[in-house]
């Protein structure tokens, strides 16, 4: 690393990336090799000799201590204290402190803002304050954009452009190229734990990638277009709240038709999850109807909503998805163990399972050493198949994937993908919920956008990015205000069968 | 690009709000008030004197008007609650209308009481909620520290009764009411030190844990109170006691003096540990720390607190506290017997959850269990019309419409009860 550099680490999900950058900043301990700093070895015992030695670290998952304000959270473990042993807070000179780094360094802040109340955007930037008010020389930034707006990405490239023409060196943790491109001076390809090269930020995005997976990949999701039926799922004036008792989804309305693509973008926590829990039965309603092929399917149990046709690739596949500690054969019939051939009165037949099994890793193209290995021991992408398998086993209706490739490899994301599509093609009605808007453009061919429980547009496949990343935003185009108003699209309903659905 | 800041969206409850619910509460607590303890007080003066005896100054009032009177001071409350309350008046809308009914409720007891008895001496009101709080406050105290740091506390309970017997053990043989002192607290953190091995070291579930620890102090000091002091009480149960010190001055205060200002070294030494935890967890680095810890353990670790350290340091902490709190019986009031706490531990958890995990709180829920104690001891005293059993279960009853009822959404250290494990 040189000083003022901003250097991209990039690799797929697994790949090492973050598992070396927290050695670096002392929380795991390196069992060979070492770490120079001005030419000198450094040994990390903690993170509080990483911090002395000048590296930061914003991880990906924020290290905030939500009911602390923003001074608290940023004076924590260095705090500044009066009263000798005592140890009283001194918060006016830790708010001066803070006000004084976030000013020269251009990140606003509100120094006695909750962080619970804060948007992720700003929690970030709350995150690299802390970084800075340390003295950092090294910035560590783990997946900074996994959980931002395409614009809170922009402010934040203009933070870390800011923060080098100030002399800091960052490292940049990501598996994005546009961002990488966009603002790398150096690039490091990491690939199961290994460097696999430097590039330029001059490559082209189809060589970073190959780089990255090994081999050539294609990034765009090939299907023909959409010929949508009949309306399959209608959800009208739905209100859902989460756990913490708070309205997470205001009033939805939406229709996917047979041999559709819905997708729903937006940043993560706008309602997403609550939807697709309140549709699968998971969740209370608090208002509005689900209507399955014109049936009323609100206030069914899970079980009776699967067995009425409907597909669910639940977001988290490790809590909701997979029994871990069972078998990739077992897993494969969760949702119909107790039904012939699998089941016959109280007994369970574990030939039959056993052998569909063979037959669902074949064709899913599921890597496992046997289908008796626990699925816990399988690479993300692989158990994310497994769940794609078992819920594309059964005739659908409907199909409803929530994050369907997140923290899975690209080779195994290219397959889902097409796997989606197919099922598409065969006439059944796809829900797809992803973060990544990237997803959601390439496999939607209507895009309805969430932001705070609400569909604020739904538009197109071909609408610019930028546009959707204003409604993730929560602006839309007839609200003007700063936002480059583009009056195409969202107002005028996309082009296609779709139109009837105007926004809510 | 500028992004509009996320202001929380408000939650529409509709029309049944929680106030609204705790009003139409009120106002049955009112009307029941009102009606039937109007009804069952005589036209005899109900007196709250403010000495020890019927003698002296007293605030007088006819029983049936003042039952009356205060109930519909109860409806009143409700009432308002029903049509709009701003949040603000919340607690002390409701203070109120729980306290007419609390006093319409005593105007009917005190009235109807046996001639000669008709009166309620305030001054020992006070004073046995207090010290009926006691061991409750200490037990809380433990509680907060414990849970702060994210480490559940139920063994409380086993806590303060290796304290008590720690402290009347060591205290007679020494004959030192002040090694008894430092025992007490040992013998707490024993119990702590052993929690926190097992939960924080090989990660035990916490609740288990706790339930366990009871279990041992009682096994232990019920059978070392066997074979050691009713053996030999002479030798091994008879703990020197500390006595009262009057604070000068203070001590003269009508009603709050006798009862606050005359009062043993666990009565200063549990309010002066209130302040100063209360201070320390939110004005100083250790209570940043601990509430981090709490809250957030890998974000503290990342910034270099030492998470497993700090939950050491303040289990271990916080036994020592209910420790002192076990003392404050053994070294005070009474000698030793088995199970002699009787489930305060866990009552003191109750005040905990009821207080919020702060210790303030904690100090004001203890208060209002001890007086629900206290209540249920007069009027066994002043020969009721209710039943023994029933004001026994006072103290236990007001636990669970406080815990349930009232505190509403409380809202846990986030990491409570979640060993930490790095990386």
């Amino acid at each position: 690393m040189e000083p003022g550099e901003i250097h991209a680490l990039l690799g797929e999900n697994g790949a090492g990336k973050s598992t070396l950058m927290n050695v670096l900043y002392g929380l795991y301990q390196p069992d060979e090799g070492e770490i120079l700093v001005d030419g000198e070895p450094l040994k990390l015992r903690g993170p509080s000799d990483a911090i002395a030695a000048g590296i930061g670290m914003v991880h990906q998952h924020f290290m905030l201590v939500p009911v602390f304000t923003v001074t608290e959270n940023i004076m924590l473990g260095a705090e500044q204290v009066r009263g000798g042993i005592a140890g009283f807070l001194d918060r006016r000179r830790a708010r001066r402190e803070v006000a004084e780094v976030s000013q020269r360094y251009n990140l606003r802040v509100d120094p006695d803002a909750m962080i619970e109340d804060l948007p992720v955007g700003i929690q970030q930037r709350v995150e690299i304050v802390k970084a800075l008010t340390r003295d950092v020389d090294l910035l560590i930034l783990d997946e900074p954009t996994a959980v931002l707006t395409p614009q809170e990405t922009e402010d934040l490239l203009t933070v870390m452009r800011s923060l080098k023409a100030a002399g800091k060196s960052i490292v940049f943790i990501t598996h994005k190229l546009g961002e990488v491109k966009a603002i790398a001076d150096r690039i490091t390809v990491i690939r199961r734990g290994r460097t696999v090269g430097t590039a330029s930020p001059q490559a082209s995005r189809d060589e970073l990638a190959a780089l990255m997976v090994g081999r050539t990949v294609r990034l765009t999701v090939d299907k023909t277009p959409a010929t949508p039926g009949e309306p399959v799922l209608e959800v009208a004036g739905l209100v859902v709240d989460d756990d913490r008792q708070v309205r997470a989804v205001d009033g939805v309305d939406l229709t996917v038709r047979a041999g559709e693509v819905l997708g729903i973008a937006g940043v993560q926590g706008n309602g997403q999850t609550e939807l697709i829990e309140a549709i699968m039965g998971l969740r209370p309603l608090l208002a509005g109807t689900v209507t399955l092929d014109g049936q009323r399917i609100d206030g069914w149990s899970t079980k009776k909503v699967l067995r009425a046709g409907v597909g669910y690739v639940p977001e988290d596949r490790s809590v909701d998805g997979l029994v871990k500690e069972f078998s990739v054969a077992e897993n494969l019939v969760l949702d119909i163990y107790d039904r012939p051939p699998f089941g016959r009165g109280l007994s369970i037949r574990p030939d039959a399972i056993a052998r569909s099994a063979k037959e669902r890793i074949e064709q899913f193209d599921v890597r496992t050493s046997s289908a008796q290995a626990p699925v816990g021991t399988l690479s993300g992408g692989n158990q994310q198949k497994v769940i794609v398998a078992r819920e594309l086993s059964r005739p659908l209706k409907l199909f409803i994937a929530a994050q369907p490739t997140r923290g899975v490899d690209v080779g195994s994301i290219e397959f889902i993908h097409s796997r989606i599509i197919r099922e598409r093609d065969v006439g059944t009605a796809v829900l797809v919920v992803s973060s990544e808007l990237d997803e959601v453009i390439g496999l939607a061919d209507r895009i309805a956008v969430m932001y705070r429980g609400q569909i604020i547009g739904i538009v197109g496949p071909d609408t610019p990015r930028e546009e959707i990343g204003l409604l993730m935003a929560g602006i839309t185009p007839d609200s003007t205000g700063d936002a480059p108003a583009t009056t195409d699209g969202v107002a005028s309903g996309p082009e296609g069968p779709g139109s009837k659905d105007e926004k809510a | 690009m500028a992004v509009p800041d996320v202001a929380v969206a408000a939650v529409d409850e509709g029309y049944w709000t929680r106030t609204r619910k705790v009003g139409l509460v009120l106002l049955a607590l009112g009307l029941l008030a009102t009606v039937l303890f109007g009804a069952l007080a005589t036209g005899e003066q109900a007196r709250f004197t403010l000495s020890e005896n019927a003698a002296g100054a007293a605030l007088e009032v006819n029983g049936t008007v003042g039952a009356i009177l205060f109930g519909l001071i109860t409806l009143a409350a409700g009432a308002v609650m029903l049509a709009r309350l701003p949040k603000r008046w919340f607690i002390p809308v409701l203070a109120v209308g729980l306290v007419a009914f609390v006093l319409s409720f005593l105007c009917w007891q005190v009235s109807a009481a046996p001639d000669g008895q008709n009166f309620m001496p305030l001054v020992n009101i006070v004073r046995g909620t207090f010290l009926l709080a006691l061991p409750l406050i200490f037990g809380s105290l433990a509680g907060v520290l414990c849970e702060r740091s994210g480490v559940v506390n139920v063994a409380i309970e086993g806590q303060l009764l290796m304290g008590a017997f720690s402290g009347a053990l060591f205290g007679s043989i020494s004959g030192s009411v002040w090694v008894g002192l430092v025992a007490a607290a040992i013998g707490g953190s024993f119990i702590s030190l052993l929690l926190a091995v097992f939960s924080i070291k090989y990660l035990v579930d916490q609740v288990v844990m706790g339930i366990v620890l009871n279990l041992l102090a009682l096994g232990i000091t019920g059978f070392l109170y066997e074979r050691l002091m009713q053996t030999n009480a002479e030798r091994y149960n008879s703990a020197p006691r500390f006595s009262n010190w009057e604070i000068p001055l203070l001590s003269d205060i009508p009603v709050l003096g006798p009862a606050l200002f005359r009062g043993n070294i666990f009565l200063y030494l549990a309010l002066v540990l209130v302040l100063v935890i209360h201070i320390a967890l939110f004005r100083t680095r250790w209570g940043l720390r601990t509430r981090s810890v709490g809250e957030h353990p890998t974000a503290a670790d990342t910034l270099g607190v030492k998470v497993l350290g700090l939950r050491y340091r303040n289990v271990i902490m916080a036994g020592a506290i209910a420790g002192i709190g076990g003392a404050s019986y053994t070294l005070a009031l009474f000698s030793f017997t088995k199970n002699m706490i009787g489930g305060k531990g866990f009552i003191a958890l109750a005040a905990l959850i009821f207080g919020r995990w702060s210790p303030t709180g904690a100090l004001l829920a203890a208060l209002f269990f001890g007086f629900a104690d206290q209540l249920a001891t007069y009027l066994g005293a002043i020969n009721s019309v209710i039943p023994g059993q029933f004001l026994a279960m006072l103290p236990y009853l007001a636990t669970i419409l406080a815990v349930a009822g009232l505190v509403g959404r409380v809202r846990a250290p986030a990491a409570d009860g979640k060993p930490y494990i790095k990386g």
